[in-house]
């Protein structure tokens, strides 16, 4: 893997190869069950839980139906607090505004803080080619970064390494970037998170620009979010003389108050706790404390595309809370590189096709990769009724129909030569190769049924019409996979 | 056209489905959810707030106006501390005791600078029981946002029952946006390896809470 998506091959293919490395599924399965009995115990503390989800839903909702006021209203505030504020159609143009920017620092090394928009755009790639050293601190992403490799899941981008991987990739890494790792480094998760901290410190008491992304904005006032656990990101907000924070449009609350229901909501969701360690605000510059000087990058790159289609717009609430991919049972089998995109899982299979279109063969067969079960509605805190638009983005690929591509209205061909059945029959086939997955769904769409009365369009219509669904197997799906691959379970 | 310009005629004309008279304030938003959970006395908000802080393993002191300063000093002895920042505003009494040299952050310090000091003493805006979160707003007994971030053990003393909220809702009412405020739940922490915690990765390693009765 070589720290790009492009060229990914699509999903059932991807998903096949990686369900074959029992290492990565192990890892996956024990994490992701971790996460999700933790945030069910979470949310079930706060009992008016249903209620703040469905107000978080509607201050989304509020705020992409008046999207336009609410950014002037943003950009007002931001620039009144002695902000910046830059707006970027795509990802290319966000790239260079923030090279430029750098670049007019005179600096060519920048501390970064976690951030799934600058991920999703590539930004450490032109920063190189402009002669920019960017490091990532986030600790994960560390790993990720000097393991030359890709991010595998929101919230835990590292997942699918273990200590051992990850001893190694510091010992052999670490001192190509700067402070090597210590002698006999061992992999015990405290010596390692050591040597991280060693490492990133002299990253951070150096560093003159830091670049972030942000949970949440304010409109009314002002105001960037960043919600974090290890410190690295109050390290990046605070210590550089220039913050650049490159935000997605629909991460705008309205007002200060809003961010009572997300800041109940999205710990909880995310790592299942009732507060996470860090949380930093800042508004514009303040005199004597923090970066003398802030730019706020406002990034396009598909979000309008995706509010114009009233279905899929429900996309953008999402907070990025991650739990979605931890009850999602393809996600556990296939893991989040399968998805080729900065978003896996259940809201990657809606958010990048919209994003980026259904062109590539990878992007058509994203609305696929899920056996429509529901257990990602029902976790989601915004309540983004991801089976719904899944369903949706099938019925697009195959039957073609109206779409908005870089804010041009266009009527989007049905998939040519069958090339969307062709992705929607591996995708089955996926599942039919992995009955635990299609048993998960089909034991969960029958308990949530009720919440989705909806005919299932597009090609799962005439699929389910057409052909017989395959026996559920006798054993247990647990069993069978003992049996036919061996003992890997993991913890 | 801008960029901004073109982002903008983008958003609207995505927006096409929304009727023309809509303004933002006809998208109802249900607020029927809870402002605290559950009733507290007074007494029962501190004890909350130091059982959720002790459950993210910061150390939780309990003590008297009078006691302050001794507690303060026998917590930084403890620690082996050297050098103390302290801010600007903070209560001298509570620094009455201390041996340690006390260092002061000025604008100009710079952050390899305060690296060389071991702890730091702070007050606080709010503190939430819920979350078992403390929050500083850079008032003059808290001080910039790096000096509770870079020396590894950091003291915190919150004012109770008067500086301490039953939940996130009210602390928000409380605080001034145009502050820069830190958000507190325990000591620093990952997660990243196999999902096992591992403290202080970048941010103090030991956090001391006192809870001060007036
Ligand atoms: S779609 Fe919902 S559950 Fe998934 S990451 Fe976004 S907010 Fe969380």
């Amino acid at each position: 893997m070589s720290g790009t998506y492009l060229g990914m091959p699509a999903f059932p293919t991807a998903a096949a190869s990686s369900t074959q490395d029992g290492r990565l599924r192990a890892n996956l399965r024990y994490a992701t069950h971790t996460i999700r009995d933790k945030r069910a115990k979470a949310v079930a503390e706060l009992d008016d839980w249903a209620r703040l989800r469905a107000a978080g839903a509607a201050v989304k909702d509020r705020t992409l139906r008046h999207l336009d006021h609410y950014l002037e209203q943003l950009e007002e505030a931001v620039t009144a607090a002695g902000g910046q504020v830059h707006w970027a159609a795509d990802a290319a143009e966000a790239n260079a505004i923030v090279a430029r920017l750098v670049r007019e620092t005179g600096e060519r090394e920048v501390v970064k803080v976690k951030s799934m928009a600058t991920q999703e755009t590539g930004l450490n790639r032109t920063l190189a080619e402009a002669g920019i050293s960017a490091y990532e601190t986030d600790l994960a992403e560390l790993i990720v970064q000097l393991g030359d490799d890709l991010p595998s899941h929101i919230l835990v981008p590292a997942i699918h390494r273990n200590r051992g991987e990850i001893r190694d990739i510091f010992r052999e890494q670490m001192g190509r970037w700067g402070r090597a790792a210590p002698e006999g480094l061992s992999d015990a998760p405290g010596e390692l998170a050591e040597a991280a901290r060693l490492h990133l410190r002299e990253k951070f008491l150096n560093a003159k620009v830091g670049i972030s992304g942000a949970n949440f904005m304010v409109a009314e006032t002002g105001t960037l979010v960043v919600v974090e656990s290890e410190g690295n990101g109050r390290m990046c907000l605070t210590l550089p003389e220039t913050l650049i924070s490159v935000v997605g449009i629909e991460k705008i609350v309205p007002t200060w108050q809003d961010l009572e229901i997300f800041l109940q909501l999205l710990p909880r969701s995310s790592t299942a706790e009732r507060m996470n360690p860090y949380t930093s605000m800042w508004t514009g510059t303040t005199d004597g404390d923090g970066p003398r000087t802030f730019h706020l990058v406002l990034l396009d790159n598909g979000r309008t595309d995706t509010l114009a289609d009233t279905v899929g717009r429900q996309a953008l609430r999402c907070i990025r809370c991650s739990a979605c991919l931890n009850v999602c049972p393809v996600y556990e089998r296939a893991g989040g590189h399968a998805y080729g995109s900065a978003y896996p899982g259940p809201i990657g299979a809606i958010l990048t096709p919209q994003l980026r279109g259904t062109a590539s063969e990878l992007d058509a067969s994203l609305p696929y990769a899920s056996s429509l079960c529901g257990a990602c509605y029902e976790v989601c805190p915004v309540a983004i009724d991801i089976p719904e638009v899944l369903v949706h983005l099938r019925e697009r690929v195959v039957q073609g129909g109206k779409v908005t591509r870089r804010g041009v209205k266009t009527v989007l061909k049905p998939a040519k030569g069958h090339a969307a059945e062709r992705a929607a029959m591996r995708a089955a086939g996926f599942a039919f190769d992995h009955p635990g997955v299609l048993r998960a769904g089909q034991r969960l769409a029958g308990r949530t049924r009720r919440l989705h009365p909806r005919r299932l369009p597009g090609p799962g219509h005439a699929w389910s019409d057409t052909r017989d669904l395959p026996p559920v197997p006798a054993e247990s799906f647990r069993d069978w996979w003992r049996r036919t691959r061996g003992e890997e379970q993991g913890k | 056209m801008s960029s901004r310009d073109v982002v903008l005629a983008r958003v609207r004309r995505a927006l096409a489905d929304v009727p023309r008279g809509e303004g933002p304030g006809d998208v109802p938003v249900p607020r029927d959810y809870l402002r605290t959970h559950g009733s507290r006395t007074a007494e029962e908000r501190v004890a909350l707030l130091a059982e959720n802080l002790a459950e993210y393993r910061a150390v939780v002191h309990h003590c008297a106006e009078d006691d302050v300063h001794m507690l303060v000093m026998r917590l930084l002895n403890e620690h082996g501390t050297q050098h103390v920042l302290v801010p600007p505003g903070l209560d001298p009494w509570w620094m009455a005791a201390a041996d340690p040299v006390r260092i002061h952050d000025r604008a100009a310090s710079t952050a390899r600078e305060l690296d060389t000091v071991d702890s730091v003493v702070t007050g606080c805006a709010v503190a939430i029981a819920e979350t078992g979160t403390i929050v500083l707003d850079g008032s003059p007994d808290q001080g910039r946002r790096r000096i509770s971030l870079i020396p590894d053990h950091h003291i915190c003393v919150v004012r109770v029952p008067d500086q301490v909220v039953d939940s996130v809702p009210q602390a928000l009412e409380r605080l001034d946006p145009a502050r820069p405020l830190t958000w507190i739940s325990g000591p620093s922490a990952t997660s990243d390896i196999e999902l096992d915690r591992v403290e202080g990765v970048h941010g103090p390693r030991k956090l001391e809470v006192v809870l001060l009765s007036e």
